[in-house]
């Protein structure tokens, strides 16, 4: 397999769904002449040319409704949200009109649409720039919502989106666009399917179920606590929703104690979500509470010092898994 | 409108307040090159002449909306650059105490109620105050500004309407820099004249070049009386031109040299500094506010950088106000 950055992936997903099929078309700010905000889209206006790569004025709500509109008469479209934060001015055109034409119509109207765009925390932009959204989304039936950590999964993923007859909040890591991971060859196609989880790192004494930026912050946590003999189990769900709880239910029968680790604010949440449904599926097995590791519960503020606190960092899973397996 | 004369007192004060958001702009994009500054850093360089006006024309009991690119704003009404400097540089001491950094200074005190950071999103704000001014019966008007990127998003649409439609005391002025980050103008709207879509809404509209700190002061003060006679709500369009990027992340290669330079012969500082020197006051007086400027914001910089860090009990503290008293 070769490597490729989570951004490139990215763009490969878009670029062979595109060769694919003529309905699908990418839409949002700064996609097209300016290669992308952040260089996502990169080279896809010069090879699919206006008519696919579509340059929108600051509308977000104009253009989401515009790809539903566009949807529910035969398109695939992507829209790119510059990041999701712009996507509240959208959110009633997703809310209220995508997740709901399909059961409004009695299932005649499919809306085959792709959301996407970074998300969550980059580097001190400040509170209203560093949202992260899948809460927000994950609420809502006639949604699907997709976290990628990986390179690969975001390239299989997004394909998978792609494809999709529903609309997907397709979520990608604002931080992660420069990660580097395998992704199988040219000419291999791969497509991940949504609500399926994956095992990230194998181990026996505790099991971490983390998605997102946090994801990497786990994987060199987990490191640290193999030196000190503490193994780790770490799995990723990648899709928020519909949630796949398989694999975290058989390692939390086998390590009888999780930790949740994620970005979003501890209240609710695909993170009280996973730790509400492990607690009923694997209730005999658990040896201590289900823990979780969160973003703190405050508007994100600039400082540095203070974002770092926020975020979840290693030494926070550390102690969390520590507290779970009684061990100091 | 009355016949330009220009007073050499107002003009010299009026430089030296576009010389101190120049330096301090410039010296910013420094500092965020070396990592003392972080996130997002829009630059208000070039557009000048837009803030300044707008400060001399407002009575301190007057509102003031931003977005993100609001350094200049906030200079202009008053803030000390140390508040502004150590803001950008997270500091416990800084206009926001290290929590909003660049996109959202505030200083209440002095009526500026922030630089916001969702496009159209404080629009609906300033009318909100200006709702208030009527409501209360005060003589207090608000000054929104947002670029011209942000005419084409409901928020505007929806202020707009409302304030047409109760004929509220607010200033709309849309610095149109010709750029929405890297589409210009005529990608992002069929129209070249924005001021048109004032009529849409009821209120008066105005078009205006923007590098001339006199003749924006003219037009802003004309629709701040009308605001403030209960005549309602003016549009304006000012047209003006960002000399840096986006932000400090972008590297606009949508434009060409030629294009920048060209703009560039139109610098409001220097427009001002050649009108004074026009009007007899030498050269050296002025090259002494320039030295003076900049051991200002060398202070600032020291201030910020001694200054101690964004606290943790303000983060938490500060997430919902203290209840009772009302
Ligand atoms: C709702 C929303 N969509 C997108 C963005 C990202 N964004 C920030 S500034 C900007 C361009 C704004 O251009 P303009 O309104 O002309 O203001 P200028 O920066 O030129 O002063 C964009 C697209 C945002 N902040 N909010
Ligand atoms: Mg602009």
């Amino acid at each position: 397999m070769r490597e490729l950055r989570y951004r490139e992936a990215l763009r490969e997903a878009m670029l062979e769904e595109m060769e694919r099929d003529d309905r699908v078309f990418l839409m949002g700010e700064e996609v097209g002449h300016y290669q992308g905000a952040y260089k996502v889209s990169e080279g896809l206006l010069d090879k699919f040319g206006e008519r696919r790569v579509i340059d929108t004025p600051i509308a977000e709500a104009g253009f989401a409704g515009v790809g539903i509109g566009a949807a529910m008469v035969g398109l695939r479209p992507i829209i790119e949200f510059m990041t999701w934060n712009f996507s509240f001015v959208a959110f009633d055109q997703i809310i209220s009109n995508a997740a709901k034409v399909h059961q409004m119509s009695a299932g005649e109207i499919d809306v085959p649409i792709v959301f996407r765009g970074p998300n969550g925390a980059a580097k001190q932009v400040g509170s209203q720039h560093s949202h992260s959204a899948a809460p927000f989304y994950t609420h809502i039936p006639g949604l699907y919502v997709v976290q990628p950590s990986t390179p690969r999964d975001a390239k299989g993923l997004l394909k998978s989106a792609i494809r999709s007859n529903n609309p997907v909040v397709f979520l990608e890591g604002e931080t992660l666009y420069g990660v580097q991971g395998e992704v199988p060859d040219e000419g291999v196609e791969e497509l991940i399917p949504i609500g399926e989880s994956r095992l990230a790192r194998p181990g026996a004494d505790c099991t971490i179920v983390t998605w997102g930026r946090p994801y990497y912050t786990v994987l060199a946590a987990a490191e640290r606590l193999a030196a000190e003999g503490i193994e780790c189990e770490v799995i990723d769900p990648r899709t928020l929703r519909p949630l796949d709880t398989t694999l975290m239910v058989q390692s939390v029968k086998k390590t009888n104690r999780c930790v949740v680790v994620h970005e979003h604010w501890p209240y609710g949440g695909p993170g009280a979500e996973i730790v509400d449904r492990l607690q009923r599926e694997a209730f005999d097995y658990l040896d201590a509470p289900l823990e979780r590791v969160t973003g703190l519960d405050v508007p994100m503020p600039y400082a540095l010092n203070l974002e770092d606190k926020v975020l979840p960092t290693e030494d926070r899973v550390i102690d969390a898994v520590k507290r779970v397996s009684y061990s100091k | 409108m009355g016949v330009l004369v220009p007073n050499k007192d107002d003009l010299l004060r009026q430089y030296r307040t576009m010389m101190v958001i120049r330096r301090f702009e410039e010296e910013a994009a420094r500092h965020y090159a070396k990592g003392n500054i972080g996130g997002f850093l829009h630059l208000y360089i070039g557009q000048e002449a837009i803030a300044v006006a707008a400060a001399e024309v407002l009575e301190d009991r007057d509102y003031i909306f931003q977005t993100y690119r609001d350094h200049g704003i906030a200079l202009a009404r008053g803030m000390s650059v140390n508040a502004a400097m150590a803001e950008l540089f997270g500091k416990d001491t800084g206009c926001s105490r290290g929590l909003g950094g660049s996109m959202h200074f505030f200083d209440v005190q002095r009526g500026f109620l922030g630089g916001w950071a969702i496009v159209g999103g404080h629009l609906a704000l300033a009318a909100g105050t200006a709702f208030k001014s009527k409501y209360a019966g005060e003589d207090r008007v608000t000054i929104c500004f947002f670029g011209d990127g942000s005419t084409n998003i409901g928020g505007f649409h929806e202020a707009m309407s409302l304030a047409g439609l109760w004929k509220l005391p607010v200033v709309f002025v849309c610095e149109n820099n010709q750029y929405a980050m890297g589409t210009p103008l005529e990608r992002t709207s069929p129209l070249k004249d924005l001021s048109i879509k004032a009529k849409g809404y009821g209120m008066v509209g105005d078009r205006l070049e923007g590098h001339d700190v006199e003749v924006v002061q003219e037009h802003i003060a004309e629709a701040v009386a009308r605001a403030r006679s209960g005549e309602g709500p003016t549009f304006i369009e000012i047209q003006t031109y960002r000399f840096r990027g986006h932000s400090m992340s972008d590297p606009a290669k949508y434009r060409s040299r030629t294009e920048l330079e060209q703009r560039k012969q139109q610098d409001p500082v220097v427009l001002v500094r050649e009108r004074l020197i026009g009007l007899g006051v030498d050269e050296h007086a002025l090259d002494d506010i320039d030295i003076e400027i900049d051991e200002e914001i060398d202070a600032a910089v020291r201030f910020a950088d001694e200054s101690p860090p964004a606290r943790e009990d303000v983060m938490m503290n500060t997430v919902l106000a203290p209840e009772g008293g009302s």
